[in-house]
């Protein structure tokens, strides 16, 4: 995968801005839900993808429309480069009436056919194998999509991580698996899931591209994310991508996180994926002072709008009809 | 005595079993520097070091596997399953290994699984399983599952002692919110034995796990406004069934509801009902009610959740169709 950046050259000054936008917003968006959560009013488990901007923003931004995105728990940003809005992701994670699933479950765990997103389970590595049948099809009927799906390094354990690349591996599936190594899964260090060099090498089992790169640089993150989906999409079969970067909070918001080294989250900190590209931009000149003010601005505006329209909008009213498991035909 | 909290009564009966047996130990996720996700296992590992307080890469089925195998050869394993609902990847382990163990090598296979289970703690439909079903109908698993935490202590005990592999279904909602008096002795309640909570002549209520305290509330709101008295059976072990206490209970009353928070078909509640059916049908004043969840998944936005769940209102109109009967 070193001719990737090439990919980079298609980059026009407005996509370096989108992937900047997209970053802010995923911000953004997760500081809403950690304060919705502290004041009460989203239950349950919260997850937060601080420090994973790069790896979520810069690997959607190399899908097309076509293109299928089955993203885990720190991924909000791939949402929304998808083209999901606002304020349908935030009636989602508060559990409303009117949210993709009408309340039933919550945070990412939605699936919107039309924008080709099919939300994950908690259950980790359980889509790999979903994923690998999104694949199938595709194959099956001739198209040119891919499939995306990410999984954390700790998920990348679970047996069915194993069982969906042997099986699209040998059927050549156009499927790109993202391991996000952020270094803790839950409370456990990355080196009490592996004792491999790099979780990449797992490709090597496989017969398929295998590649870590550096998840906080999402132009890095961009161009290898393309190339794989370009792979894929010539019918030539699956590649594993490893992310390496820091989850700079909690496993959930319950969790202050003590067992993290302060020293490893500082030096992670200097390495701030929306920090660094914007210092990037800057250089480049194509961010400046009020191109950036003017961004955030409207991130916040666009934040302040869904967090208004979904709080005000109505949780669910039980009925019958919201337990039905079955589609009746009619 | 000690009053504890129904958590802190099955960590005290876990150390107590790990002082007194070098066999014990322990594996799972998390469960080690951090003590577990629900803070379990906490300060375990300082105690009792690395080699017995496992951390575990994320794997399901190789924990409950490797308990397995580690039972086969006389140790005693207690396997952490962080949420109940990832039991399911542990699928094969459970069903086809551990449970037919015995039955093929006549081999003792002395290991316990705990499954963090049930709702009303906002979870959704993948950390609110309450997964006692999926197993009872499977011949070689023993399934216990305590409502108080002097129960979860002398069944956490008996369960490490028993040379069964044996489910502990430990129910989240109760972990902090449910205290009581635990003997700082070491005490253990036998496995297939079910508690009657309450006495009482005319109607039997029999239930487990969280439902019990429910019940208890239901049964003592229509004793103060109709006098009715129900007896309130607490199976403690769902398999084997303590069937004695059940048809005694039942022989007196001659009137049935049966409550668990697990969902209604294909639960527990219509093995009993069964059994009741065909060993006591001519006590029986009226039919058998079954309370419990909707058929259908946990939902996760509140007021969903609160309506799919049994609770108190609903084992109360229950307990008032019997008495009206
Ligand atoms: C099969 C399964 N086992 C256990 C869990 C509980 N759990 C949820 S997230 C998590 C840690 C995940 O770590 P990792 O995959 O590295 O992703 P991260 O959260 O660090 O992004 C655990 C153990 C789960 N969701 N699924």
């Amino acid at each position: 995968m070193q001719t990737s950046s090439i990919y980079l050259q298609n980059l026009t000054d407005k996509d370096y801005l989108k992937l900047y936008y997209f970053m802010s917003l995923m911000r953004q968006f997760e500081n809403s839900i950690l304060n919705l959560y502290r004041q009460g009013r989203i239950v349950g488990g919260v997850y937060s993808g601080m420090g994973n901007e790069a790896t979520a923003i810069g690997s959607a931004f190399a899908l097309d429309s076509n293109d299928y995105l089955f993203p885990m728990h720190r991924d909000s940003g791939a949402h929304f480069v998808k083209g999901q809005n606002l304020r349908t992701m935030m009636l989602q994670y508060l559990g409303r009436a009117d949210s993709p699933t009408k309340g039933r479950d919550g945070s990412g765990h939605y699936a919107d056919p039309i924008l080709r997103i099919y939300g994950n389970i908690s259950h980790l590595g359980a889509m790999i194998p979903v994923a690998a049948g999104v694949a199938l099809a595709i194959k099956y009927r001739n198209e040119k999509s891919v499939v995306l799906n990410y999984i954390g390094e700790g998920g990348s354990n679970v047996g069915d991580f194993h069982e969906a690349l042997a099986f699209s591996s040998v059927l050549k599936l156009p499927l790109i698996l993202i391991i996000e190594n952020n270094q803790y899964a839950y409370s456990t260090p990355v080196y009490k899931q592996t004792i491999a060099r790099q979780f990449s090498d797992r490709a090597i089992g496989y017969g398929i591209p295998g590649v870590t790169i550096d998840g906080t640089d999402v132009l890095e993150v961009y161009s290898v994310c393309k190339e794989a989906v370009e792979r894929a999409r010539r019918g030539k079969g699956p590649s594993i991508i490893e992310s390496v970067t820091m989850r700079m909070q909690g496993h959930a918001a319950y969790d202050d996180a003590w067992y993290v080294p302060k020293s490893e989250l500082e030096k992670w900190r200097q390495k701030d994926p929306i920090e660094r590209y914007e210092s990037l931009l800057f250089d480049k000149k194509i961010l400046n002072e009020s191109i950036k003010n003017e961004i955030l601005n409207k991130i916040n505006s666009e934040i302040q709008d869904a967090l208004n329209f979904a709080l005000n909008a109505p949780l669910p009213k039980p009925s019958e009809d919201l337990f039905k498991v079955f589609l009746e035909k009619d | 005595m000690p009053v504890m909290t129904y958590i802190e009564a099955i960590s005290r009966g876990l150390w107590e079993e790990m002082e007194r047996d070098e066999s014990v130990f322990l594996l799972g996720e998390d469960i080690g520097t951090y003590g577990g996700a629900f803070k379990v296992t906490k300060g375990f590992l300082e105690r009792f070091g690395e080699n017995r307080v496992i951390d575990t890469v994320i794997a399901e089925s190789a924990i409950v596997g490797a308990a397995i195998g580690a039972a086969l050869v006389g140790l005693k394993p207690i396997a952490e399953m962080q949420f109940a609902d990832f039991v399911t990847n542990a699928f094969t382990q459970l069903v086809n290994n551990a449970a037919k163990t015995f039955f093929r090598w006549n081999i003792p296979l002395p290991m316990v699984v705990r499954l963090p289970s049930g709702g009303k703690i906002h979870g959704g439909p993948f950390h609110s399983v309450n997964p006692e079903a999926w197993f009872f109908h499977v011949p070689g698993l023993k399934i216990v599952a305590p409502a108080t935490p002097y129960d979860a202590k002398g069944l956490i005990k008996a369960a490490i002692r028993d040379p069964n592999p044996v489910l502990y279904i430990e129910h989240k909602f109760l972990y902090r919110n449910i205290r009581g008096d635990v003997p700082d002795i070491d005490y253990v309640l036998p496995i297939g034995s079910a508690d009657v909570k309450r006495i009482g002549n005319d109607i039997t209520l029999i239930t487990y796990g969280s439902m019990l305290h429910w019940s208890l509330k239901a049964a003592e709101r229509l004793y103060a406004e109709y006098g009715t008295e129900v007896e309130i059976v607490d199976l403690r072990t769902l398999m084997p069934l303590d069937k004695t206490t059940i048809f005694e209970s039942v022989k007196k009353t001659g009137k049935v509801l049966i409550v668990h928070e697990d969902t209604v078909t294909g639960g527990i509640g219509a093995e009993i009902s069964a059994l009741i059916n065909e060993n006591l049908f001519e006590y029986l004043d009226a039919p058998i009610i079954r309370v419990g969840a909707l058929d259908a998944p946990v939902p996760y936005s509140p007021p969903l959740e609160d309506y799919f769940l049994p609770d108190e209102n609903k084992i109360y109109n229950a307990l008032k169709i019997l008495k009206e009967y």
